[in-house]
């Protein structure tokens, strides 16, 4: 331990900022690291959950503030929903309020996004950080080559505070070698396909570093961002190999470092398909469709704009996209949301599926692109299929 | 009926200290404290082996967590405000998570006993976590 970190822990630097090193100590008790490592940012997953509030206040209160650009997931725009709904439980949303009021009293980045490596906290190549975040970890693990282990919100945030993180795991080259060849032999046509693939790649696998060979064409970023999102909810995947794609591994060879694999996985056209089955539902009127879990990318907000042009959502179907500020601006600017609203859609900032904001839907049906949408369970039953699907069942009501 | 009561001291390896006793609830199969009722600590996750104990109050002996971050940290958080929570965490395989959860509650949690504590501690055994002093001190309840 240095100096530095023993006035920490001895409160000369306050309460909040030693309470966030007591975190990482225990940590990397837990892992046996043998010092903290400096890092460059930190992404907390912040949930707007009661847990959540009790850390960040804990921090707040004790006047940390974060020592590298800390983002934050969303919660929910409060003012919006509050002027839709009058059924959102007055305590959730005081909870939420809280969250976000001392997220802001520690100095974090406020940019309430799950996707904050495209836009407000990107991490370089080679970067040691603390990003939590389903898709955030094995996004900057993987496609960006930065190091960050699994984190919880709370490790992420006192990592942040700290500008340090406990040595162990993901941040050292050896624990970064492939666990399981996966022979990729399905059609990949798009991005969907990739949330398939996740999906069933982290149910397979559970918890490892799969490597993805088969794979004949490059991916595009959303493919990449469903990819991480969905095998890290089916499963525990905070890092992965597509050798040829992603970083650091030019080869299968290099991606297990010398070693062989502990499983072999081979994925058809079949195994997709039998994803999807999994993914469907009885239903065929459906009351809303929810887009943008993980915030939908400019890209796919434009697309959703191109899709609904001149149409309108069916008058029982409410139709939402959840996005950044950030991208909300720039879909502003290209006249996207005027076409999505027009239509009768939504496009919501700062949001999470997993919030009390949604509660009128409780016991609706809707539709989604997203399995980790329909995981949440806020909702009596949702289907996932692809976008194209989604929009014209919301056109149609059904 | 003849109690006959032997004890095993075992030393561990401390991750959140403090000092919790209880009656120990063994678990073969991970844990996910959102799955339980937050108001009584009532395992209610269906298949679960101990669906239907309650762990409130006991020495949790489980291999592993479960679950996203999230709902595992909630989860324990919310049988903590109900003063449902476990008194003390002995665990195999730990991980941030975990940590986390143990650390907003305050209940200590150890791993490495040097024995198997699947072998050593059972159900309805009575167990003392000292985590500061790395000790765990089992007294078997036997009939």
């Amino acid at each position: 331990m240095t100096r530095e970190e023993e006035r920490i822990l001895a409160g000369e630097f306050g309460e909040g900022t030693q309470k966030a090193l007591e975190l990482l100590v225990a940590i990397g008790d837990a892992y046996d690291a043998e010092k903290m490592i400096p890092i460059n940012r930190a992404h907390a997953a912040s949930s707007g959950q009661e847990g959540d509030l009790y850390f960040v206040e804990l921090l707040a209160n004790g006047g940390a503030k974060c020592k590298v650009p800390t983002s934050t997931n969303p919660v929910y725009d409060i003012g919006y929903f509050h002027r839709l709904f009058d059924s959102i439980p007055k305590d959730e949303a005081e909870v939420a309020r809280r969250v976000m009021e001392a997220y802001k009293r520690v100095g974090a980045v406020l940019s309430w996004s799950c996707v904050p490596y495209m836009a407000e906290n990107i991490p370089l190549y080679g970067e040691n950080v603390a990003f939590s975040e389903s898709s955030a970890t094995p996004y900057v693990n993987s496609v960006i080559g930065a190091r960050t282990n699994r984190e919880a919100a709370q490790s992420a945030l006192a990592a942040g505070v700290v500008g340090k993180t406990p040595g162990y795991g993901l941040l050292f080259k050896e624990n970064r070698k492939g666990t399981h060849l996966v022979k990729v032999e399905a059609t990949l046509k798009d991005e969907f396909d990739y949330t398939l693939l996740g999906y069933f790649v982290g149910r397979m696998v559970g918890y490892g570093i799969p490597v993805l060979t088969g794979i004949s064409s490059r991916q595009n970023t959303e493919e990449l961002i469903n990819f991480c999102a969905m095998s890290n909810v089916s499963g525990a995947i905070s890092m992965f190999y597509m050798p040829g794609f992603t970083v650091d591994a030019s080869t299968v060879k290099e991606a297990f470092q010398g070693d062989v694999p502990e499983d072999k996985i081979t994925v058809t056209n079949h195994e997709l398909k039998q994803a999807y089955d999994e993914l469907q539902t009885t239903s065929e009127k459906i009351d809303f469709v929810m887009l943008g879990c993980p915030h939908y990318t400019l890209k796919q907000v434009e697309q959703v704009a191109r899709l609904l042009n001149g149409k309108k959502v069916h008058k029982g179907v409410s139709f939402w996209v959840c996005t950044s500020a950030t991208t909300r601006v720039l879909a502003e600017r290209n006249g996207c949301v005027d076409v999505i609203e027009k239509a009768g859609g939504h496009v919501v900032v700062d949001t999470c599926i997993d919030e009390p904001c949604w509660i009128a839907y409780k016991d609706k049906v809707g539709m989604t692109d997203s399995p980790k949408c329909a995981y949440y369970r806020r909702f009596k039953e949702v289907r996932v299929t692809r976008l194209q699907d989604c929009v014209e069942a919301a056109i149609k009501g059904k | 009926m003849i109690m006959k009561d032997s004890k095993i001291v075992l030393e561990c390896h401390k991750i959140i200290g403090g000092y919790g006793e209880g009656e120990a609830l063994v678990s073969h199969e991970p844990i996910c404290f959102y799955l339980t009722d937050p108001k009584t600590g009532v395992i209610r996750e269906r298949k679960h082996e101990l669906v239907g104990k309650n762990l409130a109050n006991k020495v949790l002996v489980f291999p592993s967590g479960k679950a996203s971050s999230v709902v595992q940290i909630d989860g324990l958080f919310k049988l903590a405000s109900h003063n449902v929570a476990p008194k003390a965490l002995i665990v195999k395989d730990v991980e941030t998570v975990l940590v986390v959860s143990a650390f907003l509650v305050k209940v200590p949690l150890v791993d490495r006993l040097e024995r198997d504590p699947f072998e050593t501690i059972h159900t309805g055994d009575f167990v003392k976590v000292d985590a500061e002093k790395g000790i765990v001190t089992i007294t078997k309840q036997k009939s």
